[in-house]
């Protein structure tokens, strides 16, 4: 269904999705903190910063929708319903998982919120999502990074779903950064413009979640769509470290609206109730 | 009925009964791949994939998640497995196993050879062969080619990967197995160079030399052929045969399993070790009937 515009901004439940990115910014935090005192040993890519994209797209599909991400994805996997102990077992390799602990933090595979697994080859979901999305004939969701977006087979994938029409919405997490590696050292090309020369309708966005709420409130969900979000990777591309303070933090953007809202007090009670489940979580 | 019509035919049966979607590039021109697809014009699953082959075999792989339906997908060069690989032996080979998560995919890699070049030519199987989750199959015969598919869909949660060759498709017969009492020589063949196996194996006995001949083309996981292993045992030796490179070659490993087994010496016989040319003096292609008789007669004496 197409959503007008007006309709939407008065829709969208900015409290429900600052929730969500508060939950798992606070999960990413303890599973930084477990990393630190060693009590994980596998390779971690954490979503700190980068948390108002999977809330946001979780909020407009509440149905939830295929999902094919890569490493980076425990966002997506908490904003779509999956299990948090599930995801605290898994990183800590314990036992019982969904994987037996052979897929990590990269590659969060859960049938049960349709998340598929990712084989480690950057970008490669992508046309694997668009046959999927082909024989599904239903609206399905392919996440990458900046530097993905550079792979030969993603570019492919582009000219794919606009001759085809497959309702594909491919999300673009910029971050600018491949590593360390900047964006501009890499290409002289937007995404955006590659996807628009295609055929797919495409935009550049902040991660803001009202942006995301508005470009898919006008999709028809009948053909492809492209969001390039620009968004700010907090911690190492792998690991928990931290080279220097984040130039900006959408959560805190977010957060002053909520505050203007609803008040301190409610403010205060949705962040003690998720902070009191993270202490359980990972007592 | 030829093996072409008889791929054709089962494919239309998919398609019409199971709803299956065919994919792969140039697969309505001329000829339907050498008539091994249904000439279905316009039919929605007959999917036409542009010439992105990394990409195409993403597609293929993604529909493949889709387990209500069969999905083959045609790769009509078989070396264009170089450019498939990364998502069929890196996804869809690991899926089930990683996650629990069946992608079916059947892939036709048709091979050729003879002036056609270092990358259309030849087999390319033993790229996909290391990969766990793989079943590989080379199947010359209509009996071969139903039974990977029989096997396919009531044994297995992982892709088959069904390396045919063109030079099969005009096949109407079965190429059975030779075992005689009085062999002194086993030859196990695979792929293409069956069919020369099978000339030198006539042509020995009519000059009064019988050879045991079995056929492979159970790869992955490797069945061997009936009366195989006690054959070998019984005349300490075995030749392997193959339309692969005799080094790092399937041969290679075939043989030292057989060796693990029966203790006994095998023999390799497979492409030389270097690139094949398009004119008749630089190709490479499956040992001809004559290397075949040659390399018995150095073995017989044995």
């Amino acid at each position: 269904m197409k959503y007008r515009l007006n309709q939407v901004m008065e829709e969208i439940n900015l409290i429900s999705i600052y929730k969500k990115m508060y939950r798992i910014r606070q999960f990413e935090l303890k599973v930084r903190e477990a990393h630190q005192n060693g009590l994980i040993s596998v390779p971690i890519y954490l979503s700190v910063g980068q948390e108002s994209i999977a809330s946001a797209l979780s909020e407009f599909f509440p149905q939830g929708l295929p999902i094919f991400a890569q490493h980076r994805c425990h966002s997506y996997y908490i904003a779509f319903g999956g299990a948090l102990p599930t995801l605290r077992d898994q990183l800590l390799s314990s036992e019982a998982l969904w994987d037996q602990g052979a897929g990590g933090s990269a590659s969060i595979s859960d049938r049960s919120i349709t998340m598929f697994g990712h084989s480690g080859f950057m970008g490669d979901q992508i046309p694997i999502a668009a046959g999927f999305a082909m024989m599904q004939k239903k609206v399905t969701l392919g996440v990458i990074g900046d530097a993905s977006a550079e792979e030969d087979y993603v570019i492919a994938t582009l000219g794919f779903i606009a001759k085809k029409k497959i309702p594909l919405l491919i999300v673009c997490e910029d971050n600018n950064l491949s590593i360390l590696t900047q964006v501009h050292e890499r290409r002289n090309w937007k995404f955006v413009d590659v996807a628009k020369s295609f055929g797919c309708e495409a935009y550049e966005i902040t991660d803001h979640p009202r942006q995301i709420w508005a470009r898919l409130s006008q999709w028809n969900q009948t053909s492809p769509l492209v969001l390039n979000i620009k968004t700010t990777r907090h911690l190492w591309h792998a690991g928990s470290g931290q080279d220097e303070s984040p130039i900006h933090d959408t959560i805190l953007e977010v957060e002053s609206e909520i505050f203007k809202n609803v008040g301190e007090a409610a403010l205060l009670e949705i962040k003690s109730n998720i902070d009191r489940e993270m202490t359980r979580l990972w007592k | 009925m030829t093996l072409a019509e008889y791929i054709s035919t089962y494919t239309r049966e998919l398609i019409i009964d199971k709803d299956a979607i065919v994919m792969g590039q140039c697969l309505t021109a001329v000829g339907w791949v050498a008539g091994t697809i249904p000439p279905l014009k316009n039919h929605p699953n007959i999917i036409e994939l542009p010439m992105a082959d990394v990409a195409g075999g993403g597609f293929a792989v993604g529909a493949a998640l889709d387990e209500a339906r069969p999905v083959i997908y045609v790769i009509r060069y078989q070396g264009f497995l170089w450019y498939n690989a990364i998502s069929i032996a890196n996804y869809a080979a690991k899926s089930f196993e990683l996650f629990g998560v069946p992608c079916p995919l059947i892939v036709r890699a048709i091979g050729m050879e003879g002036g056609i070049g270092p990358v259309a030519g030849n087999s390319h199987l033993s790229l996909l062969l290391r990969m766990p989750g793989l079943n590989i199959f080379a199947p010359m015969t209509i009996a071969e080619w139903k039974r990977s598919m029989e096997f396919h869909f009531e044994q297995s949660k992982n892709p088959t990967i069904i390396g045919e060759h063109r030079a099969s498709y005009s096949l109407t017969i079965e190429l059975k197995d030779y075992v005689y009492s009085d062999a002194r020589v086993n030859l196990l063949a695979i792929g293409a160079s069956r069919l020369n196996a099978r000339t030198a194996h006539d042509d020995l006995k009519d000059r009064g030399i019988k050879v045991n001949l079995f056929n492979l083309y159970m790869l992955s996981p490797l069945t061997w052929p009936e009366g195989l292993l006690e054959s070998v045992t019984e005349l300490g030796s075995c030749i392997i045969i193959d339309s692969d490179f005799e080094k790092w070659g399937p041969s290679q490993n075939i043989a030292y399993m057989l060796s693990s087994i029966t203790k006994c010496k095998i023999e390799l016989l497979g492409l030389q070790t270097r690139s094949a040319g398009f004119s008749k003096a630089t190709d490479n292609v499956s040992p001809s009937a004559q290397e075949i008789i040659q390399k018995v007669q150095q073995t017989k004496s044995y």
